[in-house]
């Protein structure tokens, strides 16, 4: 097989700069920026802000899907981190509001890692339970209304900023640096995509597959529980029935955009978070077009089918145990 | 307990289920609530029952809740807007619905592609789509929606059974009939075993791909109209997440996720644990609703443990290592 980096993520630029194009053809002042008390302004800073929980989400969900798996209960996650937060914001210190919304992610991660890795259920299977349960799980802790809270420190993370940029893009970077350097930066990232490519082989080389998945479960579900902090700051108060709502989908979404294969086996951060970025370029633009935002969904509907089309392994002659079955298919038609 | 189907399970939880709320409630124990629970969960039954064909070959429709959103806002429209008659709306409906479920059967087949993405991308497709139609409640005023809703099997004891309760019984009854007693229902359960060995045996896979999931989006379309019998309205945002309730429903009810095994019966009954669940909450009152969601996490979890317990028995001479399947 060839070797493919050179040519990947050119797509994805390409398709961002078109995005932003049509942004910019529809709403001349897009590309405007002014700084203003000691913060900047301006629709692209829109993009990168209202993108962040999406972002967040598909930086865990992406190294789930390169195992081969998928992780639906994220939204859910948010919205019991975010609960969880809120309740806790206003009597305690923020350490111990971080501290317990984020281990609220570890404990669900731990759950849908332990489903999947130790009693070797189907992924979206093992995490539709989460999916289904986490959020009267996060109304219980709410005691179903809507939690808000004052406290400075925690709005800080929805409504911040650092060097005139909001402070959920800051954090996002930071855990994309993080992720990366920990994942590239050792062997982690290749051992997870040897799972992903094939669980079985990989076991009997050596690899503890068994704590990979666990790990990535984890992971994924703490950059939810983060997302959800951040969604619950941003309104200042915590909506356990609407907070991360279908976020599970778009953060799949923009994994698959990113050009991760939903068949496991390769990955890339850096281009999932493009794939989150372009989601959100697109959402602004149609609400900054004057389109209703109901566009949004068709709009999403026709650029899968389009990515889904690209990345066909009988379109692309991919060659695995998919596109050997493509071809016993083929054969037989 | 090694011996019994999961269906079998499934039936004693209703069974057992139901028992506990009777002791408590007696009054659930009554025709009147018992055909209300099946009123209520009627299009729940009805979609679920197209699901079922869908799992079994080893498939996912994350779409039906959308599908049924559109539909209920089609009808509407169709017939208090254009004034078409309720017949040929729902005639058109349906017909369109069909299309919809064979384009993504299609390209599921065609593409090689997994069918929880492209279903997802229907789901996303039809939501949008009615969001376009209209974003408000449209009222539907038609005469025949007023005879339905009027009509009723009266029951010993005060029940009614209702026009779409009936509609519903008679789609589980046809379904489990389909799947069990057809060569499609073979084929059904043949592609969920395995693609590639049905494919060498000489079965359409292809064409059983497309009628699969247009089963799924015809029967989503019927539970949209019995939706807008059951609510007189066509609303875009109705049946948001019912995907999930659907697919909870089917795994409930013994159906394995991974395809092969599974029976639209045991669909039925587990429709019938959540309209349950949701009855048991109505009756008590201090619950809050919340704990539905929970209880059927709980219910969810304990029937996939169950079925990895079953299949690690049957597997048991091989001993495999279990990690993540695709």
């Amino acid at each position: 097989m060839m070797p493919r980096l050179p040519r990947r993520g050119l797509a994805q630029i390409f398709a961002l700069i078109v995005i932003l194009a049509v942004d910019r053809a529809v709403s001349p002042q897009f590309f405007d920026l002014r700084l203003q008390d000691g913060r900047l302004f301006g629709s692209l800073i829109d993009v990168l802000n209202r993108g962040t929980p999406v972002a967040l989400l598909s930086l865990g969900m992406v190294l789930v899907i390169a195992t081969r798996g998928i992780d639906l209960s994220v939204g859910a996650v948010m919205a019991i981190s975010g609960a969880i937060a809120a309740s806790l914001a206003d009597s305690h210190g923020l350490p111990l509001v971080l501290a317990a919304a984020l281990s609220a992610g570890v404990v669900c991660g731990l759950w849908n890692g332990f489903l999947v890795s130790v009693l070797g259920i189907q992924p979206i299977v093992a995490t539709l339970i989460l999916m289904v349960a986490g959020r009267g799980v996060a109304q219980l802790i709410t005691e179903g209304r809507i939690v808000t809270f004052t406290s400075p420190d925690l709005v800080w993370f929805g409504n911040g900023t650092v060097l005139g940029l909001p402070a959920p893009v800051v954090i996002a970077t930071g855990m994309l640096i993080l992720t990366g350097a920990v994942v590239r930066g050792s062997a982690l990232g290749l051992l997870i995509e040897a799972t992903g490519g094939n669980a079985r082989a990989s076991e009997l080389a050596g690899v503890g597959t068994r704590a990979m998945i666990l790990a990535v479960y984890v992971w994924c579900s703490v950059c939810a529980a983060l997302a959800g902090v951040i969604a619950a700051a941003d309104i200042m108060g915590a909506d356990a029935n609407n907070a991360g709502l279908w976020l599970e989908l778009d953060a799949i979404l923009a994994v698959v955009i990113g050009g991760t294969s939903l068949f496991g086996g390769r990955f890339s951060l850096v281009l999932a978070v493009l794939g989150a970025l372009i989601i959100q370029a697109m959402n602004t633009g149609i609400l900054l077009s004057g389109y209703p935002p109901e566009f949004n969904l068709l709009v999403k509907a026709v650029v899968v089918i389009a990515v889904l089309l690209l990345q066909s392994p009988r379109l692309a002659g991919f060659s695995g145990v998919a596109g050997f079955a493509a071809r016993l298919r083929g054969a037989k038609a | 307990m090694k011996n019994l189907p999961p269906v079998a399970i499934t039936a004693i939880v209703l069974v057992v289920g139901f028992a506990i709320c009777a002791m408590q409630f007696p009054n659930i124990a009554s025709t009147r609530v018992v055909a209300n629970l099946l009123t209520d969960n009627a299009f729940l039954g009805i979609v679920a029952t197209g699901m079922t064909f869908v799992i079994i070959s080893g498939g996912i429709d994350l779409s039906v809740g959308s599908v049924i959103g559109f539909t209920t806002v089609f009808v509407a429209l169709a017939i208090e807007r254009l004034g078409l008659p309720p017949l040929i709306a729902f005639a058109a409906i349906l017909l369109l619905c069909a299309a919809f479920g064979a384009a993504m059967g299609g390209v599921i087949h065609a593409f090689d592609l997994p069918p929880f993405i492209v279903t997802l991308a229907g789901m996303f497709l039809a939501r949008g789509a009615s969001f376009l139609l209209s974003t408000e409640s449209t009222p539907i005023t038609a005469p025949i929606y007023s005879t339905v809703s009027d009509f009723a099997l009266r029951l010993p004891g005060g029940g009614r059974l209702t026009v779409i309760a009936l509609i519903m019984l008679a789609v589980v009854v046809a379904g489990a009939l389909l799947l069990q007693l057809t060569r499609f229902g073979v084929n059904v359960y043949a592609l969920g075993g395995s693609r590639v060995t049905t494919a060498l045996m000489g079965i359409p896979v292809g064409s059983m791909t497309v009628r699969i999931y247009m089963l799924s989006s015809v029967l989503a379309g019927l539970a949209g109209i019995v939706f807008s019998f059951y609510t007189a309205a066509g609303y875009s945002l109705s049946a948001v997440g019912v995907e999930l309730d659907t697919i909870a429903a089917v795994v409930i009810g013994g159906t394995l996720l991974t395809g092969g095994q599974g029976s639209v019966i045991g669909t039925f009954l587990g429709v019938l644990i959540q309209g349950l669940i949701q009855t048991y909450i109505n009756f008590d009152g201090t619950l809050s609703s919340w704990w539905t969601k929970i209880a059927t996490g709980v219910l969810l979890f304990a029937f996939i443990a169950l079925q990895q317990a079953m299949i690690a028995i049957a597997r048991r001479p091989a001993a495999s290592g279990g990690a993540a399947k695709p």
